[in-house]
Formats: C-alpha cells, structure tokens, sequence
C-alpha cells in the first residue's frame, strides 16, 4: 500500500513554513534570561532548567528519605541487633546499652518515621515528580516558548528549596525533628509536652510546609495558564498528549487542595502559640489540666484531608500520564482509549475531593457520614480500571520494545493494579474497622502511591534523559535497576499485608509487647533485608544518572523514539525558548502511531487529503 | 573496621557492575544494534513472563503459608458477634479483587511478551473501542455496587449504638476506657451500671479519671488493671483520652475506635468466645504447641498462654507500642463474682480522706457495701461449722462515748440486721459486747453488757422477738481480738458481734448472693 501520509521532507524548514511566527528572537550570544552562571544554572527562568533543578533536588531528598527509613527498618527487623556503628552519625539518637548493644532512641524512631514520610510525599513524589516532568514537558509538549510566567516558576523552585532547607535544618534539632507522624495530628502535634518532637521541630515542620505550599501554588497556576493559554497553534485540547492532561489536572487539583492544608497549619500554628484551641479540649498533660477547651482534633483531620487525599492524585496522576505516553511510545501503538483516559483523570480528580473521610472511618466522625465517602471512594475503582484496561489495550497487537522507561511503565501498570485493588477492601468501611492503621495500610499506599510513582518517575527520568541531557542512559543498567526494583518492591511491601491481616499495627516501635504482634520476627527481618537490596538498586540508578549526564551515549537525532510529540522536534542541545525559529504547528492528535502503515507520524505532520479520505474508513 | 571493608566491598561490586554495563553498551553496538536489541527483547520479555508467574505462585503460596493468620480463618476467627460480618466482607472482597488481580497480570504481562518487537515489527492501530469501554466500565461499577451495598449494610450494623429501648445493666453493660501516655485507663459501673460524671480539671494524683466525688455514680465504680466482660453481653465501651489521640483497639474482636480529647466515642460489641474456649480451639493449631518463652523451652504452650488483648492504633507518642491491657473473656457467673471482687475507688481510696466531699457524712453506696458485706457475712457464719466462723461483728454500729446509747448512724446497719434475722426466722443469736483493757474492769464489764442490750432493744423494737437471741451478754475485755498494746488494737476490741446458732441444715442458703 502506498502511504496515503505526505511527510514534509525537512522538519526544520518546514517548521519554518508551517509554523506559527510569535516574534521569538533567540539571543545567539545568550539572553538576559542565562547571561552568566548564576542566571543559567542557580537562578534560571528556563523551564528545562528548572525541571533538572526539582529532579535533582528530588533526588537528593528521594535518598535521605530512603535512607531514613532503613534506620527504622533495622529497628523493626533486628530489634536486638547492634547499631552502634551508627553513632557517628547519628550520635545521641543512638543509645548504647551497658553491654554495648547500640539501638535507635524511640524519639528518634518515630522522628524517622515522620520525616520518610513527609520528605517522600511532599518533596519527593510532589516536587521531584510532578515539578520535573510539568516543568519539562508542558513548554515543550505543548508548543510554548516557556512557562506562562519564568518568574513565578523560578521562585517556585526556589521556594521548594527554601522549604527544603528548613526541614533540614530541623533533622539538627536538639530536641529532634518532629515525630508524630507525616499527618501531624493535633494534640500530638499542637503540645511540645506530648513529644520532644513536637517543639521547635514542628515549628520548623509547619513554616517548611506553609513555603512548600507556596511553591506548589507558584508552581500550579504556572502549569495551568501554560496549558490554557500558550498552546501553538492546532493544538487542540483533545490533541494533547495525556502527560498534559495529567499535569494540567494535578495542578488544578493542588491550587483547590493546598490552601484548605495551609488553613489547616495556620490553625494549629495558633494552637500551639497563641492560645487558641481550635483544636484542643480537655487535656491534661504533664501533670497540669490545660486551659483550652471546645475545640476537635477532628476539625484538623478534615483540613488535612481534605488535602491529604487529593494529594495521593497529585503524586500518582503525573506517574499515569508519563506511563500512558511511554507505554504508546514503546508499543509503537496509539494509547488506547484517549478520550476514555482523559475522562478517566478527570473523574478521578473530582472524585478526589470527595472522599477524604475515608481516612477518618475510625476516628469519631458520625458513623452515618461513612457511608457517603464509602459510596464515592469505591466509584474511584471505577475510572481506575478503566485506565489499567486500557494499558493493557496499548499493549495488545503493539510492537513493544523493552527498555528502562517501557519496563518501568509496565512495572507501574503492575504495582497499580495491585496497590489499588487493596484500595478496595480498605475504601469499604467496614473492612476497615479492622485493617485500618495496620501494615495493611502500609502496604496498600506504598504499592500504589510509593512503588508506583516511582516506577512512573523512573519511565521519565529514562525517556525524557535524552531531552534534559543530549544523551541516554546506560540501558545495560537501567534495566537491571528495574529488575531489582520491582523484585525487591514486592518483597518489601507485598508481605505487609499479610501482618496487617494478622493485625499488626502500624508506627510501632517494638513488637515485642503483644502476643499478637510478635510472631513475625522472621518476616520483618526479611523486609529489611529486601529494603537494603531495594535501596542498592536505587543507588545504581543515581550511579547511572550522574554517569550518563556526562559520559552517557550521545543523542544523534532529534527524535530517537520516533515519537509523535513536539519536544523531539527541538534540537538536541537545549535552547532557551526551545524552538530556534518558529513553533511548530499541529495538525493532529498525539497518538498516530501505526497508521496505515506508518510507524509513526509526528503532530506537526499536516493531514493529507488522502489521509483524511482513508481516515473516514478507518473509523467505520 | 570490618563496616568498612564491607563498605568498601559493595563500593567495589558497584563499580565492576557499571564496568560491565559499559563494556555491553559497546559491545553490543559493535554486534550490530539490530541483533543486540532483538536478543534484549526477547530476554526482558520472557523475563516478564517468567516474573508474572513467580509472582502470582508466590502471592497464592505464601498467603496459604500465613492463612493462619489471615482474618476469618482459623485461630484468627473473630471473637465477637459482630466480627464475622468484617470477616466475611473481607472474603468476599478477596474473591472479587483476587480474580482480577490475576487476571490483569497475566494479560499485562504475556501481552507485553506475546507483542514483544520482533524482526518485522508491526503494530495495529487500534485507538478505541467505545463498547470495550462501557464494558469495562459498567462490570467495576457493578461489582463496586455489590461491595458498597453489603459493605454499609454490615457497617451501618456494626456502627449501630445500643436501641434506645435497651436496659443499661440488664441488655448490655457499659464500660470506660480512658487512653493517656502511655496506658489505658478502665473503669467500670458499680452496682448502679452508670459510669459516673467525670472533669479533667479534677485530674490529681488520688484521682487519675477526674472523677467528680460529688456524683454518687461515682461513688461505686471500679478501676480494674484488666478488661474482663462476660461472654454473650453486649458491651458498649464509652472511649476517651486524657492527653493526645489514642485509638482502642482489640484486634481478636475486630473493634477499633480513636479516644479523642475532649470528644467521647463509643464501641459496642459482643465477646462470644471465652479466653478459655479460645486457648483450647488454638491447642489444635501446631503452631500454637511452640513454648510460649522462645528463650525458655520449658515454658507452658502458646495457646496456654494465650490472652485477648487490647492495644492503641494511633500513633501517641514513644510509648505508642506499650499500651497493653489483657482481655479476659469470662463466663457471665464468673463475671458477677470478678465484679463484686473488685473495690470501688472511691470507698477504698477517697472515702473519708480530705478530697471526700462527704467526709464524715453517710454516703448510699458505702451503705449498700455494708449491707452486702453484712449479708455475706451472716450467711457464712450460718454455714460455717467451728464455732470461731459462726462469729459476726457488726462493724457499722458504735455508741455515744462512755454510754450504751446507739449513735443515729448505726440504725443502718442494725436494719440490716433485722431485714437479714426477718429473712431467715430460722436462725438465733447470741449478741455479744465487748470492751478493750482501759478502765475499770467492772464498769467496762457493766458497759459491754448494757451494749448488747442496747443492739437487743433496738431489734425487739423493731419486730425481732426476743426469742431468737440465745442470750445478750457483755464480755468486758476477756475476749481480745486483738491486743491491747496498741490503739488499732483496742479499737478493734471495742465490739459488738453476733454469734449466729448453728441453724437446722434445711436453713442453710444456697448461694451467698
């Protein structure tokens, strides 16, 4: 069959014939935007620049988060072992017995526990994940120059990084960073009596957070307008890429979401300064009745909430977007179901904003309130299936070509299947009178919303490698990171469930004060074992990154893939602005991969009459 | 030393393995890209292949390795009424979820291998099938409606609080559990079923609740160091805190709930399996046969061992993991006696100290105590046969000093007395008066006996013939109780006691209660 598919004959000086002319005048000897070092690299308004700054901060508290939790792992799964050798690092929080067995100090314990996971949440799985890939491919996938505004882009970055430097600086606190958990609960939270941690480290805790909202904030209304308004010309709403509509939504989700937390912390910054009692009622703590009275620690849990719940789709719906796109990339197969996928995001995203209770089933809510965030959390299974479908479709007939980034998409198809299903038992209330805050809970959420936004970072960091750095990364590599990481995820986390049936509740220190909790000696040993190979594999992949970045594989042509979208028509080496000339028009939607008989056809292609002929029998 | 050697050993194993990685890199695009990337296909293909399959063996093997400690089998069967509805709900979602987690992998995976690029790739294009969507659509929404609607059916059950028309004390009982750093405080009603009213401003160390001692529905509740309920009762568990959030949590009996400061919540259910019926249906279970000690071989069997427990499920604090209180499930007989066992805080700590508001006064539930003290006392003495047993003092009576006259306080006892003589026409008693050493030996003698004849007088007045004392004597100080030496002793020796006539066998009482 001859192809019924005219392909210009020269992408550039086509982009220039067809393109759209917005008056873009590169500066050849750099512009004011990266005139120096400091403009180009620390305080840069470029989008590309900006995304390898969020990534790579990203990675640095991706690795202190981590390596958090392999302290506490000891403690659970060598409970008698000696640590002492931890000392120097870790000095008083490390307390050597008489017989010179050192073991971790309880305060520090659940200060570990806290800060895993407030620095994987918010720095790691927000920041790192959705401010990297929004930042890199919104401009570039969608036919923009840059972000709406550089300015507040830049300053969201650098508000992240502020945000950042305070929670570091409380990890050196004499009385330890805070330790209630990454939820921060009041009483716990609101009274320096209750814990160590709850002094000046949850002070520093809140002001880290409120200056992490505001980088979100900075960073969302950016990626929205962008989306909004600086798409190029042809480029439809429904010929976006599905990473767009994922980043576009997760940026709506978190300027509706973050504020509600940033009320939520402001009233308890009252509590425990001013006064108030927003939160607090007849406590007595310390050997003294306090004066507050007539507040509900409920009140809290519903503001964070009301966040915390939409914020597990701020993390996982940028993972779905950059699956989808590389799944239909390596299939070499459009995504199937786009518009089912976009409406499948955008049923989630509302859905989000309704269910937050369902972590409340046990708290004292109304027990009658329950059955609506039952009835709503359940829909959820819902749009979510229809989006595993659906990947598994793209994979049907396709010609699938295994490398680190299709692994992992696969990898993340896998871990959401599994994480979500559990979703199910644990959204039904009654299921969760028994599961709920046991390593069942663990288990589910670090699958679903843990694992796989991992593996979905990592199928970006893999694909888009090429387009932050001119090369690729070791493949050899990359693919062992994905084996051990997705066999040693599993074995981490999928044995979890199994003590949250038997009971076993969740933020313990010990196990060894109940008889039904301290059978699992062998079990939990296993699990830190399989967290200390997990966290080598990871390291190799930091290995691999840095390596890559300046000895990696040379790119050669501008779209390796031979992908569709529009960042593979920029030239290799980075410009500030992204197209040399004009930007590229669109003429067609994100997915024509396999067309009448080609293997793929970029959106800047014009559409023939002869394929547009052959398109009305194509349909029917 | 050696942490470094190791250190440096894993150092090492990395760079060899990034080593190599870059020799394959380069030997592979000397091979020629086009075989290398063929043979990288297939082998991660067949690599998904051979993961999905060990991955589903292994999730099937090793949840039947931990059935037993799976919910709703085996030793893990709920103890209460309601539990088996969590169970069964949990089941049934297994089923659903189970199949399609298995489903899904094997298509995800041996797509991914079966479409895996070969020489002559092809791929179809396939964007959309609007019927597959509604499909897949319409079968999870009917499956989530199944579990929704039989979900909230069980939960709304489960939720439920006792019916406005149920008896506290008859239908069910209720108890109190108080959650603080880093410890459980439980309290149960006394013979009034009703938890008294309680303030935390009145939090001291004599009164850890902050029982107000003005509320006589204090005045008989009970702080025991275990939870012990009767099986087959209905139990409403009133939950609080005294500090930060802690959550109530007996995982045998499938109960959770968070105590909220400020905010009482409340848990009901029914234990239906007894501690010990539970320990003999684990005895069956092998691995309930290892000593209970695993540093001591010797020590009694698991399932010997064994206690219902109750724990917190919300992080509080350091101490979050050491908040264990034994549960002990009793048969309803055994309850009764467990309870009446047990001191009332109030009478045994506060009564008449300086934080008694009703010091030196009479206070109904120290009355009743007396009065079932009394009452047990009388009818052991009636049951006993050594002569020393059939001695009851009557400790609640005393007299205007220097005279025989009763005070107005010792009418409570003493129409205990005629109440217990009048319930059992059969008995006869010798009333007895004693004195301690100090004094004069005849008027003490004189005194004692003027006593007795008092306690006589008021009994005959109220009704009580005079036949049924065998006589009405004073001892002075020849009988001691206890010594002299000291003032505890002589007040203790400053008596009036019956002692009962051992009564015809048919008289005797059956039951003390």
């Amino acid at each position: 069959m001859s192809s019924v598919i005219t392909r210009p004959q020269n992408e550039q000086a086509f982009i220039e014939e067809d393109g759209y002319e917005d008056h873009f005048h590169d500066h050849h000897h750099g512009d004011k935007y990266q005139s120096n070092f400091v403009t180009t690299y620390i305080f840069s308004m470029d989008h590309k620049m900006i995304a390898k700054q969020f990534l790579i901060t990203g990675m640095f508290w991706a690795v202190i988060g981590a390596a958090m939790s392999l302290v506490f792992r000891l403690q659970l799964g060598f409970p008698a072992g000696d640590i002492s050798w931890l000392e120097p690092f870790l000095g008083k929080w490390i307390t050597i017995s008489s017989s010179g067995v050192g073991s971790l100090s309880t305060e520090f314990y659940y200060a570990m526990v806290t800060m895993h996971g407030t620095i994987l949440v918010f720095f790691v799985l927000t920041a790192g994940l959705s401010g990297t890939f929004s930042n890199l491919l919104i401009p570039l996938q969608v036919g923009a120059r840059d972000m709406a505004s550089p300015l507040l882009n830049m300053l969201s970055y650098w508000f992240f990084f502020l945000a950042g430097a305070v929670m570091f600086a409380s990890l050196f606190l004499s009385t330890g960073p805070f330790s209630g958990g990454w939820t921060a609960y009041p009483p716990l939270s609101a009274l320096p009596q209750a814990s160590t941690g709850s002094a000046a480290g949850m002070t520093l805790w809140l002001v880290s957070l409120t200056l992490f909202v505001v980088s979100v904030l900075l960073g969302g209304i950016n990626y929205v307008t962008t989306v909004l308004n600086l798409r190029t010309k042809g480029m439809s709403m429904w010929r976006l890429p599905l990473t767009i509509w994922a980043f576009f939504v997760t940026a709506i989700i978190g300027i509706l979401s973050f504020p509600v937390l940033v009320s939520g912390f402001l009233l308890l910054m009252f509590d425990r300064g001013m006064g108030t009692s927003f939160y607090l009622s007849e406590i007595f703590i310390g050997g003294q009745a306090l004066d507050h009275v007539g507040g509900s620690p409920l009140l809290y849990q519903h503001l964070f909430w009301f966040l915390g719940h939409p914020e597990v789709y701020i993390i996982v719906l940028p993972a779905m977007g950059i699956v989808s796109e590389v799944l239909a990339v390596n299939a070499r197969k459009p995504i199937f179901g786009y518009k089912a996928m976009v409406y499948s995001i955008l049923a989630i995203a509302f859905l989000s904003f309704i269910v937050w209770a369902h972590h409340m089933f046990m708290s004292g809510v109304n027990p009658f309130i329950s059955n609506f965030f039952v009835i709503f959390t359940l829909i959820i299974a819902v749009p979510s299936a229809v989006k595993v479908f659906n990947w598994i479709s793209t994979l049907y007939r396709g010609s699938i070509r295994f490398n680190s980034a299709s692994l992992f998409a696969i990898g993340f198809v896998s871990m959401f299947i599994s994480g979500g299903l559990t979703g199910i038992w644990l959204g039904n209330s009654s299921i969760d009178i028994q599961l709920h805050d046991t390593y069942f809970v663990v288990a589910h959420f670090h699958i679903v919303m843990g694992v796989a936004a991992f593996f979905g970072m990592y199928a970006g960091v893999y694909h888009w490698f090429p387009k932050m750095y001119g090369r690729f990364m070791n493949e050899t590599l990359g693919q062992i990171h994905f084996w051990g990481t997705i066999i040693s995820a599993y074995a981490i986390f999928w044995p979890m469930h199994y003590l949250g049936m038997a009971g076993v509740p969740r933020r313990y220190y010990s196990f060894a004060n109940f008889d039904f909790t301290s059978q699992f000696g062998a079990m939990n040993a296993f699990i830190t074992v399989a967290a200390f190979v997990a966290f080598s594999f990871q390291i190799l992949m930091i290995v691999n990154f840095f390596y890559s970045m300046y000895k990696g594989k040379k790119m050669t042509t501008r779209n390796p893939y031979n992908a569709t979208t529009l960042e593979w028509t920029t030239p290799i080496e980075g410009i500030h602005g992204n197209w040399p000339g004009k930007i590229p028009s669109v003429h067609r939607w994100a997915y024509d991969y396999g067309k009448f008989g080609e293997d793929a056809i970029s959106q800047y292609v014009p559409v023939s009459e002869a394929e547009a002929e052959a398109d009305k029998e194509l349909v029917h | 030393m050696t942490a470094l050697i190791i250190f440096i050993c894993l150092v090492m194993l990395g760079i060899i393995v990034v080593q190599i990685s870059r020799v394959r890199e380069i030997s592979a695009a000397m091979r020629g890209e086009e075989q290398a990337s063929i043979n990288s296909t297939n082998r991660n293909g067949l690599g998904l292949l051979v993961f999905m399959v060990v991955f589903l063996v292994g999730t099937v093997v090793s949840a039947l390795y931990y059935k037993d400690s799976m919910l709703g089998y085996g030793p893990w069967e709920s103890s209460s009424a309601h539990g088996g509805l969590i169970d069964s709900g949990i089941a049934i979602t297994l089923f659903f979820t189970g199949i399609v987690f298995v489903a899904t992998h094997i298509l995800l995976f041996w797509f991914a291998y079966r479409y895996r690029k070969t020489k002559s790739p092809k791929a179809d294009f396939i964007s959309h099938d609007n019927k597959l969507e509604v499909i897949w659509t319409l079968i999870p929404a009917v499956v989530m409606t199944g579990l929704v609607v039989s979900g909230l059916d069980a939960w709304n059950t489960i939720m439920a609080d006792v019916p406005d028309e149920a008896v506290i004390g008859q239908d069910y009982i209720e108890i109190e559990a108080t959650g603080y750093q880093f410890a459980w405080d439980l309290r149960y009603p006394g013979a009034d079923h009703l938890i008294g009213t309680k303030n935390f401003r009145m939090i001291s160390a004599t009164n850890p609740l902050g029982q107000d001692w003005t509320d006589a529905k204090n005045h008989d509740d009970i702080m025991p160091s275990e939870v012990v309920l009767p099986v087959g009762v209905p139990v409403r568990v009133r939950i609080t805190s005294k500090d930060v959030l802690h959550n109530f949590y007996l995982p045998h009996f499938r109960v959770k709930m968070d105590a909220v400061p400020g905010m009482p919540t409340y848990f009901v259910f029914t234990p239906i399996v007894t501690t010990d019926s539970m320990r003999s249906r684990l005895s069956q279970y092998p691995d309930y046969q290892v000593p209970s000690d695993p540093e001591d071989p010797k020590s009694v069997p698991r399932w010997k061992a064994f206690n219902y427990e109750l724990a917190c499920a919300e992080l509080c604090g350091t101490g979050h993991n050491s908040m264990r209180r034994i549960v002990r499930i009793v048969e309803k007989a055994d309850y009764n006696v467990w309870l009446s066992e047990q001191p009332s805080v109030y009478l045994s700590t506060i009564r008449n100290t300086d934080d008694d508001p009703y010091k030196g006064q009479v206070v109904a539930a120290e009355l009743a105590l007396q009065k079932v003290e009394l009452n047990t006392a009388m009818v052991n003495a009636m049951s006993a046969v050594d002569s020393v047993d059939r001695v009851v003092r009557l400790k609640n009576i005393s007299y205007e000093t220097g005279s025989a006259n009763l005070t107005a306080v010792s009418s409570y006892e003493l129409s205990n007395v005629v109440e217990i003589l009048q319930q059992y026409p059969g008995i006869r008693v010798e009333i007895a008066g004693h004195t301690d050493n100090t004094g004069d030996p005849q008027s003490n003698m004189a005194l004692s006996e003027a006593r007795a004849q008092s306690v006589a007088n008021y009994l005959t007045s109220n009704g009580i013939s005079n036949s049924r004392f065998t006589a009405v004597k004073g001892y002075g100080s020849n009988r001691e109780a206890a010594s002299n030496d000291t003032e505890e002793g002589r007040a203790e020796n400053r008596r009036t006691e019956f002692i009962v006539e051992l009564p015809n066998k048919e008289e005797v009482p059956q039951q003390v209660l």
